[in-house]
């Protein structure tokens, strides 16, 4: 009987071992860095997923996952072929992958820009430049990854006070994603947080905003962010103009419902130069060699 | 008393602020989901449980297997050495690791719960084996292979340690491969953290409440027999993901984790300025963070336990009482504490609270329990004294022994958790890990993972002799 049992413990284990690999056929995949809540990005691309499978005539699959880093190495690594990045991701991810590009970018992409927002008990109120009050204050950026919720705040944080964010504040947080920043802020967890303007502004259109308790204490300056970006391998493995039968679904992507749900006005095309901002400014923070 | 005044000084430089404005509404949201659990929520629900029981029983299967091998040769140094290594680094770790190259590949999972678990049975197992009587293999007639003399001689007689342990084990992995979901595996975690960070209190509530269940009823659903049937399933069950691209995995060791001095040649100059400003600006604020948000809660641990044990003693209450106090224990020490700092960090906000408190309560119940039932076998007199002079003179007394030898087993497994949590926002060591991971430098993760592991293994060996000098003997624990 013991006998027995240890063979078939053997056995199995190695079923287990042989079992694990299988191979999915010429699925078309693509991810997004996960910048906003989950729900939401799940169904804004399964949209996106839909029309592109219709419009391309090949499998398209969406997966989510946890981090702006992992939507980076599954790029890289060639599990995904394509990406919904942010500014910094995306220049990250092209300098990973020598021959991708950047393909189209929303037309609000070219310049975006972020709010500072503080909770109602720091009694900051909106300003031409970042008030001198955050000082002290408790601060979180959204994910490390993310271009509006660290390296653009963390730029302007740094050109303002000369000093780092752990020292201009008293504490220094990553809450992960933008709704969370907004939601922490509005709860006073922070009294003071960084986010993406079109979160701020597509929550406050859908009502989920208490404006008594958290306001915009600044607006920065503009700077170009999310793109879509593809592998320069597709058309080797999708067959000869697939790239460019992606660009062109993208920017003929019409859909008012599906272009709602980023929200962007819709796609315009988009170049790896038009990220050359983001690049020497990640460089100057040390975020990228 | 030396190890209490460490923790005291701890506290006060620790940051344990609740700096949420309002912890107890979001508190008493969360009870209330709990309360209010809502099972339809998430169409994955089910298979994320189903995925998670696949990984856990295909990684603690392989797991076993290559431990009860590397525990026939565990008396050879490098194999102990070997095996120390591979435990020390957290399941969490070493799915981070091959994420990397394998991706969202079922083989990132299962060897993230195997390669740890590999390492720990295999030093558990050789324990056992070390401790059969050698008697019966005496009596074998001359000439007896020296196989055949092992299956029939040794085994048996340890037989029963090796399966309860195993399948003690086994809970230890489904815990595991839970909070695998954490990092992106389609396991519980994953929809876990989204219903959670989006406050989706009862979604979150009925996630909980399943695994609970799941834990809870084990016995009923892992039977011996039932056993080769689950083991042959649960690698059919695990997902596709996507497959492995083996250019992947060689570029992750040959340039990825190399030092970048190094990588451009910049050669012994440039690697010894790189690692001298890893080490001041990331490994050494991460191992002072680490180790005295070990210190804290290992103490913080010690006096849970002891408030917890007479919970579930027969000595202090009725049965009332101690069946609560058995499903307020369970829930506690079923909870992965890597969960339960979670669920605390996003209701207190910040800071080493949340951890201390979900460290203290994850390992408190495990030793409240443990110690509880050895009170069970504790015969008292009849005249003995009641109340808080019995709890004070008789039984504490009696446990004390066993309760200092859990708490210096658990003090490593608390360090390897405290550094995991870093993952969640605590400055600890995992904290600057995934920084570099999410710099995308795996060079300097990899490197603050080996100082990682190497704090493990000081805090395990300094632990043992503290136990060795004081005597005391336990079962391991997970």
């Amino acid at each position: 009987m013991n006998i027995k049992q240890i063979r078939k413990w053997l056995v199995s284990g190695f079923l287990a071992l042989v079992a694990t690999s299988t191979a999915t056929a010429q699925t078309f995949v693509f991810t997004a860095i996960p910048d906003e809540d989950e729900t939401r990005l799940v169904e804004r691309f399964r949209g996106i997923a839909d029309y592109l499978s219709e419009q391309l005539e090949v499998d398209v699959r969406y997966i989510p996952v946890k981090s702006y880093a992992a939507a980076i190495t599954a790029f890289r690594n060639n599990q995904v072929q394509l990406a919904w990045f942010g500014g910094l991701s995306g220049v990250q991810a092209r300098a990973l992958v020598p021959g991708s590009e950047a393909l189209a970018q929303g037309v609000e992409d070219q310049a975006f820009y972020n709010y500072f927002i503080a909770h109602k008990s720091t009694g900051l109120d909106r300003a031409d430049e970042l008030p001198e009050g955050i000082r002290g204050k408790t601060f979180t950026f959204g994910s490390k990854g993310s271009t509006s919720g660290r390296l653009i705040p963390e730029y302007h944080i740094r050109e303002r006070f000369n000093e780092a964010p752990e020292t201009v504040f008293s504490r220094v947080g990553f809450s992960g994603n933008h709704t969370r920043t907004l939601r922490l802020v509005e709860s006073g967890t922070y009294d003071v947080g960084a986010l993406n303007y079109k979160v701020w502004e597509k929550e406050l259109e859908d009502g989920n905003i208490n404006t008594n308790d958290v306001k915009i204490i600044w607006k920065t300056p503009g700077f170009p962010n999310y793109q879509w970006t593809i592998r320069g391998d597709v058309d080797d493995r999708f067959g000869e103009g697939f790239k460019e039968k992606v660009r062109e679904a993208l920017l003929n992507l019409d859909d008012p419902a599906l272009l709602e749900s980023f929200p962007r006005e819709g796609f315009i095309p988009a170049s790896n130069d038009d990220y050359e901002p983001i690049r020497s400014v990640a460089s100057e923070l040390g975020i990228i060699d | 008393m030396l190890f209490f005044a460490i923790a005291v000084a701890g506290l006060f430089i620790a940051d344990i602020a609740i700096t949420t404005a309002n912890p107890w509404r979001d508190l008493g949201q969360f009870f209330i989901g709990v309360a209010t659990p809502n099972f339809f929520s998430t169409e994955g629900l089910m298979t994320a449980l189903l995925r998670t029981v696949a990984f856990g029983f295909v990684g603690v299967t392989l797991g076993s297997l290559c431990g009860f091998l590397l525990a026939l040769v565990y008396r050879f140094m490098p194999v102990r050495i070997f095996c120390a290594f591979i435990r020390a680094i957290h399941e969490l770790f070493w799915a981070l690791i091959f994420l990397q190259f394998f991706g969202f590949h079922p083989l990132t999972g299962v060897l993230a719960i195997a390669i740890p678990y590999a390492g720990i049975f295999a030093k558990v197992y050789s324990e056992i084996l070390d401790e059969s009587d050698p008697e019966p293999s005496r009596l074998l007639p001359p000439g007896t292979g020296a196989i055949a003399a092992f299956l029939y001689a040794r085994i048996p007689d340890c037989w029963v340690q090796l399966r309860t342990y195993t399948a003690y084990r086994l809970e230890c992995g489904l815990r595991s491969s839970a909070i695998l979901g954490f990092v992106g595996l389609p396991t519980l975690g994953f929809y876990l953290e989204s219903s959670f960070s989006q406050g989706l209190y009862s979604d979150a509530g009925a996630m909980l409440i399943l695994f609970y269940v799941l834990i809870a009823t084990m016995p009923l659903w892992v039977k011996p027999k039932l056993l080769p049937f689950y083991i042959l399933a649960a690698p059919f069950f695990l997902g596709e993901g996507f497959p492995i691209v083996w250019g992947n995995v060689e570029r992750f060791f040959t340039e990825d984790i190399v030092p970048s001095p190094l990588r451009n040649g910049e050669g012994l100059a440039g690697l010894s300025t790189w690692l001298g400003d890893l080490m001041v600006t990331e490994a050494l604020p991460g191992i002072w963070n680490t180790i005295v948000l070990t210190q804290i809660a290992l103490v913080a641990t010690g006096i849970l336990s002891l408030l917890a044990f007479p919970l579930i003693s027969k000595h202090f209450g009725g049965p009332v009482r101690r069946t609560s106090g058995h499903v307020f224990l369970v829930i506690a020490r079923s909870t992965p504490e890597y969960i339960l700092a979670y669920i605390l960090l996003q209701l207190w906000g910040p800071s080493m609270l949340p951890a201390v408190v979900a460290l203290a309560l994850h390992n408190g119940g495990i030793i409240g329990h443990l110690i509880g039932r050895q009170t069970n076998t504790i015969e008292l007199r009849p005249d003995a004294p009641t109340g808080f002079t019995r709890y004070s003179w008789e039984l504490v007394p009696r446990v004390y022994r066993s309760f200092l030898a859990f708490l210096f087993y658990r003090w490593e497994i608390i360090m390897r958790e405290t550094a995991i949590l870093g993952i969640l926002g605590i400055y600890t060591l995992g904290f600057y890990v995934d920084s570099a991971i999410q710099n995308i430098q795996f060079d300097r993760a990899m490197i603050l993972i080996l100082i990682t592991a190497s704090l493990n293994i000081g805090v395990d060996i300094l632990g043992r002799y503290i136990r060795r000098k004081l005597a005391l003997q336990t079962m391991p624990t997970c």
